[in-house]
Formats: C-alpha cells, structure tokens, sequence
C-alpha cells in the first residue's frame, strides 16, 4: 500500500507535536515547585504546599465559582438557540440561509476584542450596568456556534429518512422530536455543551470587556499575570484550568468521535 | 367498510389474520390519482397523473431515475402534496392530510432504520406511537419478524445486520402496522443479485398471502415484470402506459416503453413500409428475430434482410446479435447455439413474422 | 372477537397532532419559528452591538473636554492615519504576516503526517494531540511561556546546557526583532503567537490534504514523477486551499489579540491593545471604535482573497 513517511517527516511532525503540548507540562511542574519569587529553572525543589494555600484562598474561590456558574447559565442559553438554529438550517435552502449561517458563525470569526468593545458600548449606550449577567450575554454569544456546529453536524449525518419513516409511521412532529430526533442529537448535543463550558469557562478577551468589578478564574489570572502577587497561587490555578478544561473536551471526543455506521440505512 | 373492519379485529390472532386474504372486493379502488401534478421549482417532477391502483394488487411503478415515480410514492405516503389534482385512498381523498394521518406505510430505499432502536423496538415503534401496550406491541412485532424469517434478532442493532435483513426489518416494521396500502421505494435496489431475486419471490409470496396492496417503485424493467399484476410505466413525469406485464412487454404504446422495457427495436416509418408494412412506427422483439447466413431461405411468410453482424454478445443460455442492415440497427436474441460460429464481419441474413411487427402510436 | 383497543393514528385529534398538522403542511412555518429566538439574540443582541460600534466610530472627541460629540464626522478616521496611529497598525500587519507564515512551516509536517500516513489509533492520537490544545485554556498556555522564556527559565537554561546561548544573544541583538530577552521581545512573541495558532493552521491543512486521493499521488508516480516532484507540483497546490484557511485564523487572531502582548513582548502597543487602552483608560471611545473596524476591513479583504483560492472548501 502506501509507503511509510520519511524520517524526516517523522522528526518534523515529532518536534511540531513536541512544540505544541510541551508547554503546559512546564505549567503543571511548576505548581510544585519551592521557588517563591521567580521563574527558575529548574526547580531548587519540589513541594505540595501551595494546594493547600490556594485552597485556603477565598478570591480563588470567588472566581471559581463565579466561572462555573458563568459558564452553566451561557452553556445552557447556547443549547438552546444552537440547537434551533441546527434544527432550522440542516436540511433547508432558503435565500439568506447562507446569512445566517455567517451570523453564527461571525462572534468566533471576528476577533474577541471586536466582540468585546461592541458589546461594552452597546451596554453602555443603553446604560445597562455591567453584572454576573452582561458576562452571561457575551459568553453565549461565541458560544452558540459550538453547540450548532456540533448538532448540525450529526442532524446531516443522519439519514433524512428515518424522520420520514417516523412520520409515516404515524408519529407527529413532536413525537418524532423525542422518540428519533432527541435520541440521535443527545452525545452531540452534550459534547457541544461541554466544548461550550470549556470555552465559556476559560474565557478572557470578551470578558474584560463584560464584566464590572466581578472576577472570573481568567481574569483573576491576568491580573496576577500583569501584576504578579504571589506566583505559586498562580502556578496552581493554572494547573487547575488545565484540568477543569481537559475533561470536558476529552469527553467531548469520545462522545462525538465516528461512531461506525452512522444511521440505520448503512 | 370490511377492510377498515378487519383492521380493527385482525389483532387479537394476528398470524391467522395476516395469513388470510383480505375481503376486499376485486374493483376497489385503493390508491387513485386524478390529473395529479407537483412541481418543485419549474421542474415538473408529476406532470397529470391518471392513476387507478386496484386493491389487493402488485403494483409496480416502473421508469428511469427522474422520471416521477418516486415524487408520486411519496404523494402517496403524505411526504409531498400535490400542487394540483388529488389523491384519494380506499375512495377517502387526502389532500393536506399529513404523513402520520394516513393509513399507508412505507419501505424505504435505504430502509430509514432508527439507529438508536434494537430490531424489536424498530418494529413496533409504530404501534408504540398509537400507544399500544408494551407487551401486546412486542408481541405483534415477534410475530411480523416471524414473517419475514427475522426470529432471533430482536435485540440486535440495525448496524449489525446484513443489507438483506435490513431490509427484511423495514417490511416487518412497515406490515406490522396492518396498512391498507404498503409503499416500497425500491426497495430491492441495494441488495447483490442473488439476494434480490430470493426477496422478489419472498415479497410476491408475502404480499398474496396477507392481499395487501402493494405499490413498488423500480428502475428494473426485469424486476417490474416479473413480480407485478400491473405496471405503469413513467417517463419525464408522466404516465405512458399502464398495463400487464404481458401487454406492456408484448405491445408497448410507444418509441419510449418498447425501448425501456426490455430493448426492442423500433423501425421507423420509412422502413415498415420499405419491409412491405404501413408505414407506422413499430417496435420487433429481439428474440422475434432469427439469424441466419446469406441466402439461406427464411421461414414461410418471414420478412428478411441482409446485413453485416457487428458484434455478439454472450448471454449464457442466449447471443444477442447485433447487425447493421441497410444503414439500420437491429438486435436479435438467439439461443447460444445457433450463433456459436458467428463472428462479427460476416454477413448475415435476418428475418421474422410479420405477425411480430407490433405496430405503435405515430410520433407527432 | 374481541378486539384490542387499538385508535388507528387517524382517530386521534390531539392538540400535538392537530399543531404537527399545521406545521408539516407548513415547513416554512417551522423552520422560522426555529430561527427567531437565534436571530433575536445574535442579529439584535449581537450584530446591533456591532453597529452601534460602527456608528460610534463616526463621532468624535471633544479635545478640550474629553466628551464624546455625537456627530458624524470622519475626522476619527483621519486620525488613524497620524504617523503614530498608522505605525501601531503597520506593526500589528507585519507581525501577523509572520506569525501566519511561521504557523504554516510548523504546521504542515505535522498536518502532512497525520492525513497521509497516521492510520487508527495513530490518527486518532493525533487528532487528540492536535485539538487539545486548540480548547486548552488560552491564558495558560500564555502563562506557560512566561515561564518557559523567563530570564532565569527553561528555555535560557536549556540554551544554556546544549551551549546555544551565544545563538540566542545574536537573535536577541537582531534590530527590530530583538530585545533584552525572549519574554520582550517581538521574535518572543512571534513564536508565543505562532503556538497559540498553530491547531488552527494544522486542522484546514490536514483536511485538505486528506480530500487529495492517494490515487492522484499514485499517478503523479506513474506519470514519472519523483516523490520530491510530486510534492510540489501535486500536493503543496492542493494543500493550498488549507494553508489559506488557516491564515483566516491565525491572521484574525493576532490582529484582534491584547492578551498575549501585554504579557510578553516589547512595551510598544499593537492593535489590540491600543483598542483596549483607548476605551478603558483614555475614554477615547470613537477612536477606539475606528481602531476596531480595521481588523474587520483587513480581514473582509483577506476573506474575499481567500475565497478566490478556495479556503472556504477546506474546513
């Protein structure tokens, strides 16, 4: 069959990937470490210490929670309106279908900062104060099209006939949605919540933007990025991050990865 | 009316009941269509369909692909309305009645299977949806999975079945429903020779004895033929011909069903009446035709003429002949033997009765 | 006989059946009540946002008393174009044209592997590899090469062992790339930028790679062609489109970013930054709403080129 890549192909890729996911195991190396004031390396020793003091740490705390709830309200406000919107352009051709795919599509397209400064003057304008839920707004919006990206992908998927085959024999149209339809979109549409968590969850330009005297985990992180207060608190947050965002994508893989023939038709 | 009546009862002894002929008068009418028309955009997809489907009959739908057959399956499932004429079925019109209001079930080309469903739930998922027992529905689902010889894989996925039992699952999900008509989108045309000419008996033998009516959709003249009581065939939206097999292979109606129907040559005009005819268009079957070397004296009262052989083509049992006679083309069908020497080069004499000159509908 | 009870679907007139009646004779009707709650939020909520941006960018500052003039006036364009404005934009361009064309050398090997010879598991593990990091948290992977390029840290300390400092001072005294050390310096946050990037170059490129058929390399072989040959007459053309519609991204993201500059890199502004500092602390919110319609120029034009080499088919 094919013939076997050349070394050097192997060495360039080997390094790329190397490149890639090196850094952040400098990142997790580092919340063990001793040093308190700067950056060495390597390590002069290795401790646990620095858990314990962050979790004894109330800002950490605040942040934290602020992000997971920030996170679940625009989880579940893109869900929604990803889903309709999935629901509404999978099959159909209609003019301006293509707009309002762009539509979607624009928030993540456009840079963040973009989205951010839009949305701060828009909420000043209609003097609304920035709180918990101008985050909310900004997060769903960049969220919406994870979430239809996902169902879009797997309504496609599925073949168009067995909605029809519902029909035919003789379920109306909400029961087709719960009994065909809901079956088949569940692990993509749960795999698009958890990327929509991840994202909403370590998100920082738009929130800048967003957010009033509130901090979420990111932009507590900035903070101490810019002006550093204690670093090893930092070192561990980050490691905190690292793990809360590895999990939902790591599942989100498995739940959407090619699950054989798709549909019944084969 | 008797066949809405037995719907009703045949449940309490499904197999008795699915083994007995419906009591439906011979000239029911079960799926009529009246000047039907759809169009999607400026394509004429049905172009004025007359249709009378009798109950209790194999009918097949016949044409090639983008010829309307299709689009007036699914007018009758509910899946497309009309844009003007009307449908009625069992007498009952159904305009703007929805998909899941009808009374008719469908066999789906790719058997539309729910991949998230066994085979067991598959089957009865209709009958769930009328808010049928569990017990009582899976028991009538065992039975239709009994009928097309499916027992024992009832907990099975449809990704782990064979194309052949997939399709076995979409009839069985379809019949279990008690229809009064059963649509099939050809429904044979992913399965491997073999397997196809096994499920075309299965599904005449099937359909004879629940008397179902059954209306199939096909692209193959071969299978139309064989399986149906009556064909209609369709080109560019329309009807051309409805009829037996027989009538519709024997004396086609035109230059389109002589020729899609089983290849038979059409003589134009000029050439019938050249060969001693009217002249009228007419189509000859090639196995009418006998081949023979030049001057060699042809059967009593044939017509003949003589031409060059340019290619023959192995058939098995048969060698079809063609020959180019006097700038025109003629197919014959002859058993292997009589052609064995022939190469192509060689002049050779073809003939026939005129008596299978069959005389077709002038071309405007 | 006795017969089950049993309501043909036609029997039943429930309010759903008579709602799904309507709406399946009706399919436009569907399709719309879908698409409103969707289009509420992001036509109004999201592209009214945008306009009214777009509209601020038309007013002006009052010089003397820092208000906003809410007149229409292009005077704040023409500001962009003061020698200082325009060097912040000039700047921000150049530095993305690199951090693309480094992503797309560090991409390709990587995207070239995994479409053509990576199978299974193999491929599976590289499509892990690859989208991991693309969802990992953006400011600790910023955070993890404040570490890696600290003065004390592990790039200058492996420098260091293999003898290669002497190198990375030459790089480091290089005019305009150059600073004191990697974490401000522009070549810093060039590669800093080019790794946040690079899964969005890799993926396009990977797809597009794996839509050429192997059998159109085969014929390139049996037409004659040696493998290096073969390469660039056959794959790098049709790997292109990828190329393409990676720098979509990887071009957006650089000129809209005011993160990653803030923490390393030179103290000079780039585009984003200057967005931020002009509506946080300057006030100046027409100027920074005028700062933030360049992106969205460059990137409508760099769009409609990409288009014209067929990045919209790669992704």
């Amino acid at each position: 069959m094919r013939s076997k890549a050349s070394l050097k192909l192997k060495i360039a890729a080997g390094i790329g990937l190397l490149f890639l996911h090196a850094p952040l195991a400098f990142v997790i190396l580092y919340a063990f470490t001793t040093e308190e004031r700067s950056y060495q390396f390597p390590p002069p020793g290795l401790t646990l210490k620095w858990f314990g003091v962050t979790f004894a740490r109330p800002d950490v705390w605040n942040a934290l929670v602020l992000s997971l709830r920030v996170a679940t309200i625009a989880t579940v406000i893109a869900l929604t309106l990803g889903t309709m919107a999935a629901g509404a352009l999978a099959r159909t051709r209609f003019f301006g279908r293509e707009v309002i795919s762009l539509l979607i599509i624009l928030p993540i397209a456009l840079p963040g900062i973009i989205t951010g400064i839009a949305l701060r003057s828009a909420f000043n304008l209609l003097d609304i104060p920035f709180s918990f839920w101008t985050i909310v707004v900004g997060h769903a919006t960049f969220c919406v099209v994870v979430v239809h990206n996902n169902a879009i992908a797997r309504l496609r998927r599925l073949s168009p006939s067995i909605v029809e085959a519902s029909y035919d024999l003789g379920a109306d149209s909400f029961q087709t949605f719960r009994f065909v339809i809901l079956p088949n979109l569940g692990t993509a549409l749960l795999a698009g919540s958890m990327l929509a968590f991840a994202l909403s969850f370590d998100e920082v330009i738009v929130t800048t933007f967003t957010a009033g005297q509130q901090a979420t985990l990111p932009i507590w992180m900035l903070n101490e990025l810019i002006r550093p207060r204690q670093r090893p608190v930092t070192n561990v947050v980050a490691v905190i991050v690292i793990a809360l965002t590895f999990l939902p994508i790591l599942a989100a893989y498995y739940l959407t990865r090619e699950e054989g023939p798709a549909s019944g038709g084969g | 009316m008797s066949s809405g009546a037995s719907d009703m009862s045949v449940h309490t002894r499904p197999q008795a009941a699915m083994a007995a002929r419906r009591l439906v008068p011979e000239d029911t009418s079960a799926v009529r269509f009246s000047g039907v028309t759809r169009h999607f955009g400026s394509v004429k997809a049905v172009d004025g369909v007359d249709l009378d489907v009798r109950a209790g009959e194999f009918f097949a739908m016949l044409g090639p692909s983008g010829s309307g057959k299709t689009t007036c399956l699914r007018l009758v499932a509910g899946f497309e309305q009309p844009n003007a004429g009307e449908i009625s079925i069992f007498d009952e019109p159904v305009a703007g009645s929805p998909p899941f209001q009808r009374a008719v079930n469908t066999v789906f080309q790719d058997y539309a299977l729910f991949p998230h469903l066994n085979i067991l739930d598959n089957v009865a998922y209709g009958l769930r949806i009328r808010g049928m027992v569990r017990s009582e529905r899976e028991k009538l689902a065992r039975e239709a999975l009994g009928l097309v010889k499916l027992v024992g894989f009832e907990g099975r996925r449809p990704s782990q079945l064979s194309g052949g039992q997939r399709q076995r699952v979409a009839l069985a999900r379809a019949l279990v429903n008690r229809p009064k008509v059963l649509l099939l989108d050809e429904p044979l045309g992913a399965l491997d020779l073999k397997l196809r000419e096994e499920m075309q008996v299965e599904l005449k033998t099937l359909q004879r004895a629940l008397g179902l009516t059954f209306i199939f959709v096909t692209h193959d003249q071969g299978e139309a033929l064989s399986m149906s009581d009556r064909v209609a065939v369709f080109d560019a939206g329309r009807i051309v011909q409805v009829g037996t097999p027989e009538e519709i292979y024997e004396r086609p109606r035109n230059r389109f069903v002589a020729q899609f129907v089983g290849g038979s040559n059409v003589l134009e005009p000029a050439i019938t009446a050249r060969l001693g005819g009217q002249p009228r268009l007419a189509s000859l079957r090639p196995e009418a035709i006998a081949v023979q070397s030049v001057g060699a004296a042809p059967g009593d009262g044939h017509v003949h003429v003589d031409g060059i052989c340019i290619e023959v083509q192995y058939h098995g049992a048969m060698r079809r002949v063609i020959a180019e006679c006097a700038s025109i083309r003629l197919a014959a069908l002859v058993p292997a033997t009589q052609a064995r020497n022939l190469l192509s080069g060689e002049a050779v004499r073809l003939s026939w009765s005129p008596a299978s000159l069959h005389v077709m509908e002038d071309e405007k | 006989m006795t017969s089950v009870a049993l309501d043909p679907p036609m029997a039943r007139e429930a309010l759903s059946r008579r709602l799904s009646s309507v709406l399946f004779a009706k399919r436009g009707l569907l399709v719309t009540l879908l698409l409103v709650p969707p289009l509420l939020w992001l036509g109004v909520v999201y592209v009214g946002s945008l306009i009214a941006l777009l509209i601020q960018s038309f007013f002006s500052i009052d010089e003397f008393s820092g208000t906003i003039v809410r007149e229409f006036t292009l005077k704040t364009y023409a500001e962009l174009l003061r020698p200082a404005n325009l060097d912040v934009i000039l700047r921000t361009l150049a530095i993305a044209t690199f951090v693309t064309f480094a992503s797309a050398v560090l991409a390709f090997p990587i995207a070239y592997y995994a479409a053509r010879y990576a199978r299974g598991r193999t491929k599976a593990t590289f499509y892990i590899a690859i989208v991991m990091p693309l969802w990992s948290s953006y400011l600790v992977k910023v955070y993890a090469w404040k570490l890696l390029l600290a003065k004390e840290g592990a790039v200058a300390w492996g420098a260091d062992r293999l003898g290669a400092t002497p190198m990375v001072d030459a790089l480091l005294s290089m005019p305009f790339v150059g600073g004191p050390s990697l974490s401000v310096s522009y070549l810093g946050q060039a590669l800093v930028f080019a790794y946040l990037w690079l899964p969005f170059m890799i993926l396009p490129i990977q797809a597009a790679l794996e839509r050429v058929p192997a059998s159109l390399i085969e014929a390139s072989a049996d037409l004659g062609a040696a493998p290096g040959q073969t390469f660039r007459t056959v794959t790098l053309p049709l790997a292109l489109p990828g190329v393409a519609a990676g720098s979509i991204f990887t071009f957006s993201l650089t000129l809209g970013d005011y993160i990653l500059p803030q923490i390393i890199g030179p103290s000079t502004l780039l585009l984003g930054q200057t967005v931020y500092v002009l509506q946080g602390t300057a006030g100046n919110i027409p100027l920074a709403a005028a700062f933030a319609v360049v992106p969205i120029i460059v990137m409508g034009f760099y769009l409609f080129a990409a288009k014209r080499l067929g990045a919209f088919d790669a992704f």
